[in-house]
């Protein structure tokens, strides 16, 4: 890779980390959603980058896939849902936003920690990659333990989904059946959460999941 | 050597020149944006004038550094803007033009303007000051882990290197000088009171903060303030100008075109950088007060994320 390739690949990682704490920060339910796609067309974006560099026509394959279903069908889909739901309006946010900053950095901080020993042996770029995106799909767990709504939480574990396939277009091994398997998958999954967020708000008249607490009885 | 000395006495008088004007034309910017006819782009200099020629009212109870806060703070202030290289590069002070020297400077002007908000104790001018201080309290680190993520690429704190490092062929395409540029900006909306954090053309809001801390003062002393505040304005444009786009400066001791061209960059720059700021104004809320240390706590870790994103790089190179 030339410096300038090697430069646009990390502007275009490093975004998605920006962009997941992004997600963090924002407490609007539809701006939420806006977001979210927007870290599926970095990823689109980045992923096509790779393809592009490493002269690897699947990834662009890859790309399109990331492109069409988290960048326009889930987003889409979402935004409806959340219109149905009634809570297109919606703020919340359990813990506040600063200390959940300072918790997003200490994870990045981390996942560099431990991702930098165990790559010494591969290229530049490889490792900062996987650095990226651990810290990516933390920063998703993170997201998805903070936030209180069910489809905050969903938004989280797709976004943890986008920095897995950053990790594999970057490890430069992942056979491409594999890829197309896991996008399907999580489209499968996107349609079963879906149907439990209108089954849990049938149940408790809100998404709000702590009243799934209050069923199996751990909090009065 | 003789040619440092003329362009940094140039360079003082220039700022000062400058500095009301830039306040001017962005007014005159801004009503025009909103549809006002809007005052003259010389404004400033008459109001700098008529203020000075008033008589300066102070409280009876107000001690002797109530009289001298207004000219420390300019005075430092005034210095801080006479460092940065803007339409030259190698002042005779150059040396000294560290930006963390600048950002001291500036937290010094601000430590005043805070203890003269308190002096005569009147209770607005205490509400200004503490949260004057609590923007501080965030705004100075984020400055600080800008200055870092530029100097790391720089190697070096010096201003003149900075800026010939960013205009030189080394600088690549990187995301921690955007972050840095995005958490500069923020801080210097927060400094100079502009609009989502504070209103600049109020005096009578409760959640005002500057105008707050300088409510007791008249006459020569409001005069004085008033033109480190628009001073303040001109540093921070051209200190972004210096760091992110030092193209056009021209070296003390080149001929005359040279510095010509400098000075006409210089100018379009300020020009183009108070016109975003102006647009930026007129399109958005101003913010309430405890929103504020969430809008530059993202400053904060825009910084920290540019610095650690350069870190990744470095290390993994």
């Amino acid at each position: 890779m030339t410096p300038l390739e090697t430069d646009i690949a990390h502007l275009l990682a490093g975004s998605m980390v920006l962009v997941s704490f992004l997600l963090l920060y924002q407490d609007r339910m539809s701006a939420l959603i806006n977001i979210f796609a927007l870290h599926s067309w970095v990823l689109a974006f980045s992923v096509a980058w790779q393809a592009y560099v490493q002269s690897a026509p699947h990834l662009f394959i890859t790309a399109l896939i990331a492109l069409a279903f988290k960048g326009v069908v889930i987003p889409v889909a979402l935004h409806r849902i959340v219109v149905r739901l009634g809570i297109h309006r919606s703020i919340e946010s359990v813990v506040s936003i600063g200390p959940t900053m300072l918790l997003g950095m200490a994870l990045v901080a981390l996942s560099i920690v431990v991702m930098m020993p165990v790559t010494e042996s591969a290229g530049a770029f490889v490792r900062e990659d996987l650095a990226f995106a651990l810290s990516i799909v933390l920063l998703g767990l993170l997201m998805m333990v903070t936030r209180r709504n069910a489809v905050g939480q969903i938004i989280g574990f797709m976004s943890l989904e986008n920095g897995l396939v950053l990790a594999a277009t970057g490890a430069q091994g992942m056979p491409l059946v594999v890829e197309i398997s896991v996008a399907f998958s999580v489209l499968i999954a996107f349609i079963v959460i879906g149907m439990f967020l209108f089954r849990i708000r049938e149940r408790f008249d809100s998404v709000d999941v702590r009243a799934l607490d209050m069923s199996r009885g751990e909090s009065a | 050597m003789m040619h440092g000395w003329y362009t940094q006495f140039a360079q003082l008088v220039l700022v000062l020149v400058m500095a009301p004007l830039l306040s001017g034309v962005t007014r005159r910017i801004r009503s025009r944006l909103l549809r006002r006819r809007g005052p003259s782009i010389f404004q400033p200099y008459r109001d700098l004038l008529k203020l000075i020629r008033k008589e300066a009212v102070v409280a009876d109870n107000a001690s002797w550094l109530f009289r001298i806060a207004p000219y420390a703070i300019f005075a430092t202030t005034w210095v801080a803007a006479a460092l940065i290289p803007t339409f030259a590069a190698g002042l005779t002070f150059s040396a000294a033009a560290d930006v963390i020297v600048i950002v001291a400077l500036l937290g010094t002007a601000r430590f005043f303007l805070a203890l003269a908000g308190l002096d005569v104790g009147t209770s607005f001018g205490g509400l200004g000051s503490s949260r004057e201080m609590m923007f501080a309290s965030l705004a100075e680190p984020a400055m600080l882990l800008v200055v870092f993520t530029v100097s790391l690429f720089a190697g070096s704190t010096q201003l003149s290197s900075i800026s010939t490092y960013m205009a030189g062929p080394d600088i690549g395409l990187s995301i921690s000088l955007a972050l840095a540029l995005i958490a500069l900006i923020i801080v210097a909306l927060a400094e100079n009171a502009r609009i989502p954090v504070d209103n600049p053309a109020t005096h009578l809001e409760l959640t005002m903060v500057h105008e707050a801390m300088i409510l007791e003062y008249s006459g020569r002393h409001l005069a004085v303030i008033e033109a480190a505040a628009s001073l303040k304005l001109l540093l921070y444009l051209s200190l972004i100008a210096c760091m992110f786009a030092p193209w056009g400066t021209t070296l003390a001791g080149n001929d005359v075109v040279a510095y010509a061209v400098g000075l006409g960059a210089y100018a379009f720059k300020l020009a183009v950088l108070g016109f975003g700021l102006v647009v930026f104004e007129t399109a958005i809320a101003k913010m309430r007060v405890f929103r504020v240390p969430e809008f530059l706590g993202m400053a904060l870790m825009l910084g920290l994320l540019g610095a650690i994103l350069l870190f990744v790089s470095r290390v993994s190179q």
